[in-house]
C-alpha cells in the first residue's frame, strides 16, 4: 500500500509537469486549431534558461528564492520566444491550410532543436548537469518519501493553474480568448483584436512550458537540446486524452499520463514506458476521439 | 487502360538500370553509394507522395514503415538464407527480391494496423498518430533481442545494386502514377480535394485512405530492405523522426502531389545532403530553414510548373 501511494505521488508530480506543457498545446489549439510542434522545444529552452540563470547570471542555488527567480525568468523568456515564433512563422500563415501551418511548426521545432544542438551558435549536443535550484531534502511521511522538489513541482503547478484559471475566466483578455476559441469570426466582429489575443495565448502557453522545463529539469537534472521531444509528445497525448482545446482536460490528461507512465516504469515493461503514451493516444482516438472531457463536434457542411 | 507510353518508359528505365548495373562495378564506390542512396530516396519520397500529396493525408511515420521492411528483409537474408544453401546468384537475383517483397508486405500490414484506426482522424491528429507509431516501432526494435535490440543488426549481405534500386524506383513511380490515373485512383485525388464532397459522391473515403497508406507503406518497406542491404547494418536510431522528416521535406520541396517534382527533389536533396555532410551540424539547420521559408513563400513546392505563375492562385 505504501509503495502504491509512493508511486501515485511520483506519478502525480511527473503528471503535473505534463499538465503544464499540455495546457500550452491545448490553448494554442483552442485559438488557432493547429498543433504547435515547437511547443516542446520552448519547454526545452525553459530548462536551459533555468540552467543559464544559475551558471551565467549566478543566481543562488539551493534556495527557494533563487529557484523561483530562475523559474520566473524562464517563464518570461519563453513567453517572449513564443510570441516571436508566432509573429515570424505562424502569423503570415493565418488563412492557409492546416497542413502548411503544421509543416511550418515542424520546421520551427527542428530549427530550435538544431540551433541549440550546434556547438558554435547553440549549446552543443552533449547533456549538461542541471544545477540544484531548490534545496533538496527528503521528507518522510509515514512510509512515504517526499522530496522537496516534488513539493515544489506540485505547489508551483497548483499556483500556476489557479492563476491560469483566473486569467481565462475572470479577466477581460481571458474572456476574449474564450470568445476567439468559440468563434473567431464572431469574436473579431465584436471588436476583439484576434492577433493580439493569439499572441497573448502563445505567451501564456509558452510561459507554462518554460516553467515546466525548469521543474522537469530539477527532477531529472540532465538537460540537452532534444530533451523536449518526448515530454512534449506525451504532453500532447495528455491534451488529446483530456479533450484538446479543453483546459481542465489538459490538466487531467497530464496527471493520468504521468500516473500511467510511473506505474508502467514499475513493472517489467519499463523499457516500453515511452511507447505507452502513444498506445494510449491510439486507444483514445479510437474509442473517444473527443477526449475525456471534450465534446464531440458534428462537422457541418 | 493506361497509355502504353508509360509502360514503355518503365521498361526503358528498367533496361537502363540493368545496363548501368552491369558497369556499376567500375564506378567510384563513393559515387555509387550516393547514387544508390538517392534512388532509395526516390522510392521513399514517391510512396510518401501517394499518402501526403495525392491523398492529402499527413503521415510522419514513413521511417517506421521503412524500419519494418528493413528489419524483415534483413532477418530473412541473415537467418533464413544461409540455411537454404542457395548459390550467390540465386541469392542476389531471386531470394533478395523476394525478401524485399516480404519486407514490403510486412510494412503494408503495419500500414493497415496503423491506418485502420487512425485514418478516421484528420490532418494534425493523423500526423501525431503516425509519429507515435514511428516511435513505437523504434522502441520495440530497441527492445527485441532477436533483431539486435539497441546494438543494431549487423552482417547483412550487400545485395543491393544499381538494378534493384533504380528498378524499384521506376516501379514505385510507375505504380503510383498508374494507380492515380486509373478509374479507381481518381478517388485519391477526390479525397484530397474535398473529403466531404468525395463521401457525398459515394466514395468510401476511409478505404481510399487506407489503400494509400498500405501501398505507400509497402514501398517504404521495400526501400527499407534496399537500405538494409546497401549499408549492411541496421540501427533502430536510424529510423527516427528525423528520417521521416527528411522524406516529408522531399515531398514538400518537390510539390505535394507532383510525380516528377518529387523525384527531382528526392535526388537533389540526397546529393545536397551528401555535399553538406562536411558542414555537419549546420545540415539540419539548413533543412529546417528551408522548410519554413518554403512554407511561407512557396507552399506549392519548388519544382512545380510553371515555375512563376502569372496570376496568384486564390485558395
Amino acid at each position: 500500500m505504501t509503495e502504491f501511494l509512493q508511486q501515485v505521488l511520483n506519478g502525480v508530480s511527473l503528471g503535473a509537469i505534463y499538465a503544464l506543457i499540455a495546457l500550452g498545446y491545448t490553448m494554442v489549439y483552442g485559438v488557432l486549431r493547429f498543433i504547435n510542434f515547437a511547443h516542446s522545444d520552448v519547454f526545452m529552452l525553459g530548462a536551459f534558461v533555468g540552467w543559464a540563470a544559475v551558471e551565467k547570471l549566478h543566481l543562488p542555488t539551493r534556495s527557494f528564492g533563487g529557484g523561483l527567480a530562475a523559474l520566473a525568468l524562464a517563464m518570461v523568456v519563453c513567453a517572449v520566444l513564443g510570441v516571436v515564433v508566432e509573429k515570424l512563422a505562424y502569423k503570415p500563415l493565418r488563412n492557409r491550410s492546416t497542413l502548411t501551418v503544421l509543416i511550418t511548426a515542424i520546421g520551427v521545432s527542428l530549427l530550435i532543436q538544431n540551433v541549440s544542438q550546434n556547438p558554435t551558435i547553440g549549446f552543443g549536443p552533449n547533456p549538461r548537469a542541471f544545477p540544484e535550484l531548490f534545496p533538496a531534502r527528503q521528507i518522510h511521511l509515514g512510509g512515504l518519501t517526499v522530496s522537496t522538489n516534488q513539493i515544489v513541482v506540485l505547489a508551483v503547478t497548483i499556483v500556476l493553474l489557479a492563476v491560469l484559471y483566473w486569467i481565462v475566466h475572470r479577466t477581460r483578455i481571458g474572456t476574449a480568448m474564450r470568445a476567439l476559441s468559440f468563434n473567431a469570426t464572431a469574436a473579431s466582429l465584436v471588436g476583439i483584436n484576434n492577433d493580439r489575443i493569439i499572441s497573448f495565448t502563445f505567451a501564456l502557453g509558452s510561459a507554462l512550458a518554460g516553467a515546466g522545463g525548469v521543474l522537469y529539469a530539477t527532477n531529472y537534472p540532465s538537460i540537452d537540446p532534444l530533451m523536449g521531444t518526448l515530454p512534449g509528445l506525451k504532453a500532447f497525448v495528455a491534451a488529446v486524452l483530456g479533450g484538446i482545446g479543453n483546459l481542465p482536460g489538459a490538466a487531467l490528461g497530464g496527471l493520468l499520463i504521468g500516473l500511467v507512465e510511473t506505474f508502467v516504469s514499475g513493472t517489467r515493461l519499463s523499457t516500453f514506458r515511452d511507447a505507452i503514451a502513444f498506445a494510449i493516444l491510439i486507444a483514445i482516438l479510437l474509442f473517444r476521439p473527443a477526449g475525456l472531457l471534450g465534446k464531440l463536434k458534428v462537422e457541418k457542411v | 487502360m493506361f497509355p502504353p507510353r508509360s509502360q514503355r518508359i518503365l521498361l526503358a528505365v528498367l533496361a537502363a538500370s540493368a545496363l548501368l548495373s552491369a558497369v556499376s562495378g567500375r564506378l567510384n564506390p563513393y559515387f555509387l553509394d550516393v547514387a544508390l542512396g538517392a534512388g532509395i530516396s526516390v522510392v521513399l519520397a514517391s510512396s510518401l507522395n501517394l499518402i501526403n500529396g495525392f491523398t492529402g493525408q499527413f503521415s510522419l511515420g514513413h521511417a517506421g514503415f521503412m524500419a519494418v521492411g528493413a528489419y524483415a528483409s534483413a532477418m530473412l537474408t541473415t537467418t533464413l538464407a544461409p540455411r537454404l544453401g542457395l548459390s550467390a546468384n540465386l541469392l542476389q537475383w531471386v531470394f533478395f527480391p523476394l525478401s524485399l517483397v516480404a519486407g514490403g508486405l510486412l510494412a503494408a500490414l503495419a500500414g493497415i494496423a496503423v491506418g485502420a484506426p487512425s485514418l478516421r482522424l484528420k490532418g494534425d491528429y493523423l500526423a501525431i498518430v503516425t509519429l507515435g507509431f514511428g516511435e513505437i516501432i523504434k522502441v520495440v526494435l530497441q527492445n527485441v533481442d532477436a533483431v539486435g535490440a539497441s546494438r543494431g543488426l549487423t552482417g547483412i549481405p550487400n545485395h543491393t545494386n544499381f538494378f534493384w534500386v533504380f528498378g524499384s524506383a521506376a516501379v514505385t513511380v510507375y505504380v503510383v502514377w498508374a494507380l492515380l490515373n486509373s478509374t479507381y485512383g481518381r478517388g485519391f485525388l477526390a479525397v484530397a480535394d474535398d473529403e466531404v464532397a468525395a463521401e457525398a459522391m459515394g466514395l468510401n473515403t476511409t478505404r481510399y485512405k487506407i489503400t494509400a497508406f498500405v501501398v505507400g507503406a509497402f514501398f517504404a518497406g521495400v526501400a527499407g530492405g534496399l537500405y538494409a542491404h546497401l549499408k549492411g547494418y541496421l540501427n533502430p536510431g536510424g529510423f527516427s523522426f528525423d528520417k521521416s522528416i527528411e522524406i516529408v521535406v522531399m515531398v514538400i520541396l518537390g510539390g505535394m502531389g507532383r510525380h516528377s517534382g518529387v523525384v527531382v527533389a528526392a535526388l537533389l536533396l540526397t546529393v545536397l545532403t551528401e555535399s553538406l555532410r562536411q558542414t555537419g551540424a549546420f545540415r539540419m539547420i539548413v533543412y529546417s530553414v528551408l522548410l519554413i521559408v518554403l512554407m511561407l513563400t512557396r507552399p506549392q513546392g519548388l519544382f512545380v510548373w510553371p515555375l512563376w505563375p502569372k496570376k496568384e492562385a486564390r485558395p
